[in-house]
């Protein structure tokens, strides 16, 4: 690459990733500013957060998110792991077109479509049987469906790069499928799985458009709180809650991000033992 | 007896590895969009739906109802709703492929070693809410903003006025341009991530190759390096184009009350007029709009993944 070039180059990422973290930093910024129009600065305070605290409405919210993330992560995990299992290990089943369809098409199909529909059914099986009634178990369902694609396609992607002559190995060791799976296959995909989790729990913490949908009386996410607030217009309390989200996922992407570099000089020092010895 | 067995058996093994996803996805994706298509061509009773077909006074009743896809054919405002919807969003697909495609291949030709770095950089906002940086530009577009302050000082809001993407000079925020703005930048990463996949894995010798026959720098990217990208480009477009076609967020906090979107419309139709038929066929038609893109990204990605093999 010649000298300009390279330059321009510099310049072109610098001014995207300016692009990117500019709104990011201007919610930290304003959450310390003491006026109540976000946007003109009067000097710092902190009292945006220590209100926090007494936003009863903010604070149900938040719990419902989380515990509704938190199975959602669970769950995705899971049928995730399964879903990828089926598409990476069997080439050929009944149905196999139609099932690799299904989980990806929620990745790219708007979520109006997604929660109308969901909402519609929802509805009608009510209208039937009775149950079951909106409200968290049912933001949990809609949010599975998003988790679960995301899921498949991250553990999908480690399962394609296994090697499986170790699995081969160990069924020929008189492993059971189980056995394999647990002891072999699982160990070598945990880092996938860990980064399923935390994607797909992020993924439902933020998630607006499915909760708005099916969500009843008496369970309103807090993405649904900030949505409301939002739409009214700029609130300092919106900035503060921001800012603590930005420094929760700053920490566990750091977290996960120095696991995974471990973990990889872990393995190419074990790597390079091997080929010593 | 045998349904013990049965049950055993499908219980461990394959069929609950392929049956539970299966399952799972078709009662809460595929059911669901069947009732939305029967739904779509109920009529709106008080508390029901009427029955689809009837069984009355010994003949067949059927109650199919195209009354709502001809009131979308005929009706001049969901005509101009689905335009706009495309309008925008092509404009902002097309955006995002301008400002992406540079930075993805000057991240995909930045040094090995901090490749990693900037490619968590660009994951980092993907991770922190979509709901709250839209938000963050409502604030950075309003009066006294730091975007505001930027755009207006630097005159370039009169650009925008000629352009049509503003009403008025200084009035940035609720107008096509703070939509366009708000959905490039919240899909921006959706282009650039496959993009960079592509780049980084693409064989550097062609290039080489390329000069060897006289190409000059230009001419070789041109000629190789944009080919040899067409993949990354359709699924970086799509990424970007499909979901900002159904928008509801960004339309809501950043869109003015003359940006028409789809995703709105829809949700008015079901939450402040309650017909569940209208919002039902006013979904199908989006569905409709968006499976040709959809099945043109699925064709290109299976071949992607041919290609690996």
């Amino acid at each position: 690459m010649n000298g300009l070039n390279k330059w321009f180059g510099r310049g072109w990422l610098s001014a995207c990733y300016l692009f990117l973290y500019l709104p990011i930093a201007a919610l930290v910024i304003y959450s310390f500013n003491d006026s109540p129009i976000p946007n003109l600065w009067r000097g710092f305070t902190l009292q945006w957060y220590t209100q926090l605290p007494e936003d009863r409405e903010l604070l149900a919210g938040f719990w419902l998110s989380i515990k509704i993330a938190f199975f959602t992560a669970c769950g995705s995990v899971v049928l995730g792991t399964l879903a990828a299992f089926a598409l990476v290990k069997y080439r050929r089943f009944p149905g196999r077109t139609l099932f690799s369809g299904m989980v990806s098409a929620p990745l790219v199909m708007p979520e109006v479509i997604i929660g109308l529909s969901l909402l519609l059914t929802l509805v009608s099986v009510q209208r039937m049987v009775g149950v079951p009634e909106r409200g968290m178990l049912t933001i949990w369902m809609g949010h599975m469906l998003l988790g679960l694609a995301y899921a498949t396609v991250v553990i999908q992607a480690r399962l394609r790069d296994l090697n499986p002559q170790l699995e081969e190995a160990a069924m020929d060791l008189g492993a059971r499928p189980w056995q394999v799976f647990t002891l072999v296959t699982l160990p070598m995909i945990a880092q996938s799985l860990l980064s399923a989790w935390l994607l797909t729990f992020t993924l439902s913490l933020d998630d607006v458009v499915l909760s708005a949908f099916l969500s009843g009386p008496g369970a309103t996410t807090m993405p649904q709180v900030i949505f409301s607030r939002a739409r009214l217009g700029l609130s300092p309390s919106i900035n503060a809650v921001a800012t603590l989200v930005v420094l929760v996922v700053a920490i566990a992407v750091a977290f996960a991000s120095w696991l995974i570099a471990r973990h990889e000089r872990e393995r190419q020092r074990e790597m390079a033992e091997a080929y010593r010895s | 007896m045998k349904l013990a067995t049965r049950l055993h058996a499908l219980a461990r093994g394959r069929s609950a590895v392929i049956g539970l996803p299966y399952l799972w996805l078709f009662a809460f994706f595929l059911l669901p969009f069947l009732v939305v298509l029967k739904i779509s061509v109920s009529e709106m009773e008080t508390v029901h739906f009427k029955d689809l077909i009837t069984f009355k006074d010994g003949t067949l009743q059927f109650a199919i109802q195209l009354r709502n896809y001809l009131f979308i054919a005929e009706d001049d405002l969901y005509f101009k709703t689905y335009l706009s919807s495309l309008k925008y969003s092509a404009i902002a697909t097309g955006l995002c492929l301008f400002f992406g495609y540079p930075f993805a291949y000057f991240m995909a030709r930045a040094r090995p070693t901090v490749q990693p770095a900037l490619l968590l950089l660009v994951m980092l906002p993907f991770w922190t809410s979509l709901l709250l940086r839209v938000y963050a530009w409502k604030g950075l577009l309003s009066d006294h903003g730091w975007a505001h302050t930027l755009i207006t000082g630097l005159g370039l809001d009169h650009g925008l006025v000629a352009l049509g993407l503003i009403a008025s000079p200084g009035q940035l925020l609720n107008s096509p341009f703070s939509l366009v703005l708000g959905m490039s930048y919240t899909y921006l990463p959706f282009m650039v991530l496959p993009l960079y996949a592509n780049l980084a894995k693409m064989d550097l010798r062609l290039l080489e190759a390329a000069a060897d026959l006289g190409a000059t720098a230009w001419v070789a990217f041109w000629k190789v390096t944009v080919p040899l990208s067409k993949a990354g480009i359709i699924a970086g477009s799509m990424l970007v184009f499909i979901p900002c076609v159904g928008e509801l967020v960004i339309p809501e906090l950043l869109g003015g009350p003359q940006t028409l979107m789809i995703g709105r419309v829809m949700w008015d139709e079901m939450f402040s007029n309650n017909d569940w038929p209208m919002a039902s066929a006013v979904a199908v038609v989006m569905v409709l709009l968006i499976i040709v893109p959809l099945a043109l990204f699925s064709k290109y990605q299976a071949e992607a993944q041919e290609a690996r093999r």
